[in-house]
């Protein structure tokens, strides 16, 4: 059996002395689409930040067969791990062009604008968009140009933090959409959802986090049949996002 | 005031505006990429006209000496720092531009500074000497404090300042120097005298600045230096190493307050201490620019600098009072104006 490309092992994170992740044990195997949902508060984005290397950790993170837990981020970015932030962090005051060339800065330039014309094959809206500034751009499109900017370093891994996070259900519909694809095209991807039922719907494996632990890990099929997740993730309504 | 004496202080303003425009111009790039209010700005300038000053008389100057010193002190600091994690890359990087770099200026400045080559060699060998400081003084007090708050970083570069200025008094001495004119050529402009000193010190000002713009709108690295000032979270997440972006900002710093050293040094008489000044009226001017416009910095300067040629004027014992007083009505209107940010990291 091959290695998994992310193994997490009882990673504990703190602020200050208030530990917030406790033993958290999760594995994304190579082409997979894995979410962790929970509540908010449960952790999640600080699960990600210091997977990322934003945040010290303890415990063991191997990547690629090899352990990360005190590379630093740009060394983490450069092996192949990118984060879709919760908060996006584009860079406002300049073009969508330009954020996305950055995301590529660590690639050579051919390499840079052959990824840049994939990018705008899977995102045309930023490509009408592409000389206007970042900061001017609606929601939806803020979330696509976080992904991507990521896309452009041509990630092994790419982590997403609520990337649902304040949009209208018909532009989550497009961002899962992609999700999909990108998924289908061969890049692994590692999503973190308060939106339990669109992320379980495209996802292939699941964990739960609630107050800063993995208390439940299963197929989404799995997941939908325990009864009191589906009360408190999944709610009684539809199949719809 | 006739019409002659107002040219005449309007040449003298832009002159002195167009100095502080460039020392102005780094304060606000070190700030938007690192953070730190670079108080020691000045240093550069007054370390890099005192340099030229002992190369045209023929004398080997302390510069690579105090280069050397910053050196080993930037090699120490980053071997403690990077303890667990040293590579045979960095090792190899410190040796290189830590300790043959200082150590082959130092022969170099020794072995030319007698025969007096001329100004332009003086000029190249006080650049060189002066630019590799940036970087260093980085590693040195502001990369192991990268994530502080900007009240530490502050505090940080007060005592690079006073560390710097010690440093100055003992490397140079007490004594001041003035640089021969870059032109001893003159020509009439009505009633007013033009130097071609004042014209050198615009065109190079003008040049440096347009490949400033061109180099922060054009280029992929002048970008990288942007994003790091727009959004360092967003920076780093794309890999952009913000401890190089740094550096990068800071050797430009260095860059430029040499540069305004050259062109400072037959204008006045410099001593080792003299860049503080320089360095306050530029803080003046970047202040006015909100330590973010680069296009406001400039205006300011000029600005600045007229200011001052006025108030010296009108009523040359408070010169100086008059000039700083300018920064009160900014910063009041500002703080009701601009919207107010907390730091994120």
């Amino acid at each position: 059996m091959t290695a998994p490309l992310l193994d997490v092992r009882d990673l504990c994170v703190a602020y200050g002395r208030a530990e917030v992740v406790h033993n958290v044990s999760i594995k994304v195997t190579e082409g997979a689409l894995v979410t962790v949902i929970g509540a908010n508060g449960a952790g999640k984005t600080t699960l990600l930040n210091a997977l990322m290397g934003l945040l010290n950790a303890r415990g063991t993170i191997a990547f690629r067969d090899k352990p990360i837990t005190t590379v630093s981020l740009e060394a983490r970015v450069q092996q192949g791990l990118c984060l879709v932030p919760e908060r996006r962090e584009l860079f406002a005051d300049m073009p969508v062009e330009d954020n996305l060339l950055l995301g590529g800065i660590r690639r050579s330039r051919a390499e840079r604008n052959q990824t840049l014309e994939q990018v705008f094959a899977q995102f045309p809206r930023l490509k009408e968009r592409r000389q206007q500034l970042a900061g001017t751009l609606s929601g939806g499109e803020r979330q696509m140009l976080a992904m991507g900017r990521a896309l452009m370093a041509r990630p092994r891994l790419l982590m997403l933090d609520e990337p649902s996070l304040g949009l209208a259900p018909r532009i989550v519909r497009d961002i899962f959409q992609i999700l999909t694809e990108l998924r289908a095209s061969g890049v692994s991807i590692l999503l973190v959802e308060q939106n339990a039922r669109a992320a379980l719907q495209v996802a292939d494996y699941a964990y739960v986090m609630e107050l800063g632990a993995i208390t439940t890990q299963g197929s989404p099929a799995e997941i939908a049949q325990d009864a009191r997740l589906v009360e408190s993730y999944l709610g009684l309504g539809g199949n719809d996002y | 005031m006739d019409t002659t004496i107002f040219l005449f202080l309007l040449q003298d303003g832009v002159i002195n505006g167009a100095v502080y425009a460039l020392v102005a111009i780094a304060l606000v790039l070190v700030f938007a990429v690192t953070r730190v209010i670079f108080v020691p700005q000045g240093e550069f300038v007054a370390f890099a006209a005192l340099t030229v000053a002992a190369l045209e008389h023929g004398i080997a100057p302390s510069t690579p000496w105090l280069l050397l010193a910053l050196g080993i002190l930037a090699a120490i600091s980053d071997i403690v720092w990077h303890f667990r994690d040293l590579t045979w890359k960095r090792i190899l990087r410190i040796a290189v531009f830590d300790l043959a770099l200082p150590v082959a200026l130092l022969l170099l400045t020794q072995a030319l500074a007698p025969m007096k080559l001329g100004q332009v060699v003086n000029i190249l060998l006080a650049i060189a000497l002066i630019t590799p400081m940036g970087p260093m003084i980085y590693r040195i007090a502001f990369e192991p404090l990268a994530h502080s708050t900007v009240l530490v970083l502050l505090m940080a570069a007060f005592g690079v300042h006073f560390s710097l200025i010690g440093l100055g008094l003992v490397f140079f001495g007490p004594e001041g120097s003035g640089t021969t004119p870059l032109s001893s050529a003159s020509f009439s402009l009505g009633d007013l005298v033009v130097t071609g000193q004042s014209v050198a010190v615009l065109i190079v000002t003008a040049v440096l600045l347009v490949l400033f713009a061109l180099f922060f709108g054009r280029t992929l690295l002048g970008k990288a230096l942007r994003a790091c000032s727009s959004n360092r979270i967003g920076a780093r997440l794309v890999g952009i190493p913000t401890s190089v972006a740094g550096q990068f900002s800071f050797a430009i710093a260095a860059l430029l307050g040499a540069v305004s050293g050259i062109l400072v040094g037959p204008l006045m008489t410099v001593f080792y201490d003299s860049g503080f000044l320089i360095g306050l009226k530029a803080f003046v001017a970047a202040i006015i620019g909100g330590l973010v416009s680069y296009p406001l910095t400039v205006i300011a300067a000029l600005g600045v600098g007229f200011a001052e040629a006025l108030f010296s004027f009108w009523a040359s014992n408070f010169k100086e009072v008059l000039v700083f007083t300018l920064i009160i009505p900014v910063l009041a209107w500002r703080s009701i104006y601009a919207p107010y940010h907390e730091e994120s990291e």
